[in-house]
């Protein structure tokens, strides 16, 4: 942790450590009540992971082995053709290729222009501030079915249907919720920093940008993450506004190849790992930024 | 009392700066929220399949949603679905917690096999899923055979059983979260308390109502709106499972509203179901608020 983001980012992550020094294996005295509590996580665990692994190895079977009673989950033969078979029935390289640049993008953009507004809304007085912020706070309680219809009309007049502009355009410009989680941070940095600059003849945007923006790594961090998963795994918006192949990101193309290849599971299981493995590998190398940035996003709310 | 000129100007400069830099989320707010928000109200009243003319049919189609059979029963199975996966995620989320955070050192091993599902697309989930749910292979039912359990459910296609099978998935998805959430609200109680309790010989029982739960109270109100929001509007895991072409026992409203929208295009019929989806949340939402007088205790 640089010291930049000290303040607010000590307070997030101190408790923890607190904690896990004084419980658990570290802890040194060794109390037979970890016993049951270990075993109970472990069989926790096991829950949750065994379906991966059970995609991972489904995805490595000959097709009749599936069928076999009872199901084994190691194959007895090894079949990695599935993998080239998938990776030959959709064009995964450019659902890759698309997923990735429409996430990264959106993410970017809507780092810079709700941070923008977040410190619209704490530092600057204009007319209507009260209110126009309520407005943003009221909208997070809409669902987005509501204006999914319209949307289509507008984006459709716009001609933006099954062009990508659908998808990064509106999540781009409006994230209330983002919003309002930065200007949260913005209202915690003291104001005598800022009046600091301005007495040294800094303007706004200079303010904003060597100032505000540095001091809240944080909570955009955090944000990113948030907004990046979302769009990553995004199906629902892609699925009412893209048509055509080209266009389609990794959920797309899961879905396209389970109605074209719906008896071949095991390439339907290779596909799907192939969907699943770039964030899993993500999560495992940055879990403790991602599981912090989600906690951090939540709990400001 | 007028004002100098000059404090004018910069009051006006001032505001300019504050429009300036809300310009892009303001441009948003109305281009793809409130305008959208508008017409989704005149299309509720409208019959328009997005390509002739509009017609005004008045309450129509707000009386039209309760006379279709399949909406009554989406209705129902909505809320089945979100009475059994909001409790079951908060118990199961907070339980698990609870254990999660006293693992010491291996606490991260853990996080990552119950945060791993929530990183994962619902799509691939969902593909996993259909796998595990399905009787011609499913492992589960060869489990449940080897048990004894002599016919183990078609589980997506069982009337009874397809709502508790796509809960069940669901909960498995968002389990990771919701013991991250529980983490950090256990994690902000003090230990002093704690050590107070101890020392004054309370159970872990006691501990746990007396202490752990009151103080939790505001990340448990949270969950519970943002948790049931959410389950109002499942749609991945139906869409996957299924296509178009789920058993009336399984549509919920969402499913319903994309279907009607973007396959019939009655787009007006799909806007009236849309804003009684609106309304039921903002008043489960609003009643949750209200209640939280009774329950929820602030600490600062």
């Amino acid at each position: 942790m640089t010291s930049s983001s000290g303040e607010i980012s000590a307070r997030a992550i101190e408790p923890a450590r607190r904690k896990s020094l004084s419980h658990g294996l570290s802890g040194g005295r060794f109390k037979p009540s970890w016993i049951p509590l270990h075993l109970l996580l472990a069989a926790g665990s096991l829950v949750m992971f065994v379906p991966f692994l059970w995609m991972l190895f489904s995805a490595l079977k000959p097709l009749d082995e599936i069928f076999a009673q009872p199901p084994r989950l190691l194959p007895k033969v090894w079949q990695p053709q599935n993998f080239v078979t998938a990776w030959q029935g959709a064009d995964f390289a450019r659902a890759y290729f698309n997923s990735a640049y429409i996430a990264a993008l959106v993410t970017i953009l809507t780092l810079i222009t709700c941070s923008m507004a977040a410190y619209a809304f704490a530092r600057i007085r204009f007319p209507g501030r009260r209110v126009i912020f309520g407005i943003f706070l009221a909208t997070m309680m809409v669902p987005f079915q509501l204006t999914v219809i319209p949307l289509y009309v507008i984006l459709g007049q716009l001609r933006w249907i099954d062009t990508h502009l659908a998808l990064i355009v509106p999540p781009a410009l409006f994230n209330a919720f983002g919003v309002f989680l930065l200007r949260q941070y913005v209202r915690g940095i003291p104001l005598e920093l800022e009046e600091a600059a301005a007495i040294d003849g800094a303007g706004r945007v200079r303010i904003f940008t060597t100032i505000i923006l540095p001091l809240l790594r944080t909570p955009l961090v955090a944000l990113g993450i948030f907004v990046f998963l979302g769009q990553w795994n995004s199906f629902f918006y892609p699925l009412i506004f893209l048509n055509s192949d080209q266009n389609f990101t990794i959920p797309l193309v899961v879905n396209q190849f389970k109605g074209a290849y719906s008896s071949d599971w095991t390439s339907l299981m290779a596909a799907t790992t192939m969907a699943a493995l770039p964030m899993l590998l993500v999560f495992i190398i940055a879990q403790r930024q991602i599981v912090q940035g989600i906690a951090l996003s939540g709990s400001k709310t | 009392m007028p004002l100098a000129p000059d404090v004018k100007r910069r009051r006006r400069t001032e505001a300019l700066w504050g429009y300036a830099f809300l310009t892009p989320q303001l441009v948003g707010l109305i281009a793809f929220m409130l305008g959208p928000l508008i017409f989704a109200l005149f299309l509720s009243f409208s019959s328009w399949d997005g390509l002739g003319s509009r017609t005004f049919v008045g309450l129509q189609n707000f009386t039209g949603v309760w006379q279709n059979a399949q909406l009554r029963q989406s209705w129902l199975n909505t809320a089945w679905f979100t009475a059994l996966q909001v409790p079951g995620l908060m118990i199961t989320g907070f339980f698990f917690a609870f254990f999660i955070q006293k693992a010491g050192r291996l606490t991260p091993l853990y996080r990552i096999f119950f945060f791993a599902p929530q990183v994962t697309s619902t799509v691939a989930v969902a593909a996993v899923w259909l796998w595990l749910l399905n009787p011609e292979i499913s492992p589960i039912n060869a489990l449940l055979k080897s048990l004894g359990v002599p016919n183990p459910p078609d589980w997506l296609q069982d009337p009874g059983t397809a709502i508790p099978a796509i809960v069940l998935v669901s909960i498995w998805q968002g389990l990771g979260y919701m013991i991250v959430m529980f983490v950090a609200g256990l994690q902000n109680i003090s230990p002093t308390l704690m050590e107070a309790a101890d020392i004054d010989g309370a159970s872990e029982w006691q501990k746990l109502r007396k202490i752990t739960v009151p103080l939790l109270s505001p990340t448990i109100l949270f969950l519970s709106i943002t948790s049931i929001i959410g389950s109002f509007q499942v749609f991945d895991y139906i869409f996957f499972f299924f296509d178009t072409t789920a058993p009336a026992n399984a549509h919920t409203i969402v499913y319903d509203i994309v279907n009607i929208a973007f396959r019939e295009f009655k787009f007006g019929f799909a806007a009236a179901i849309a804003i009684y989806l609106f309304l039921i949340l903002l008043v489960l939402t609003g009643l949750q608020l209200l209640a939280q007088k009774r329950w929820v205790h602030y600490t600062e």
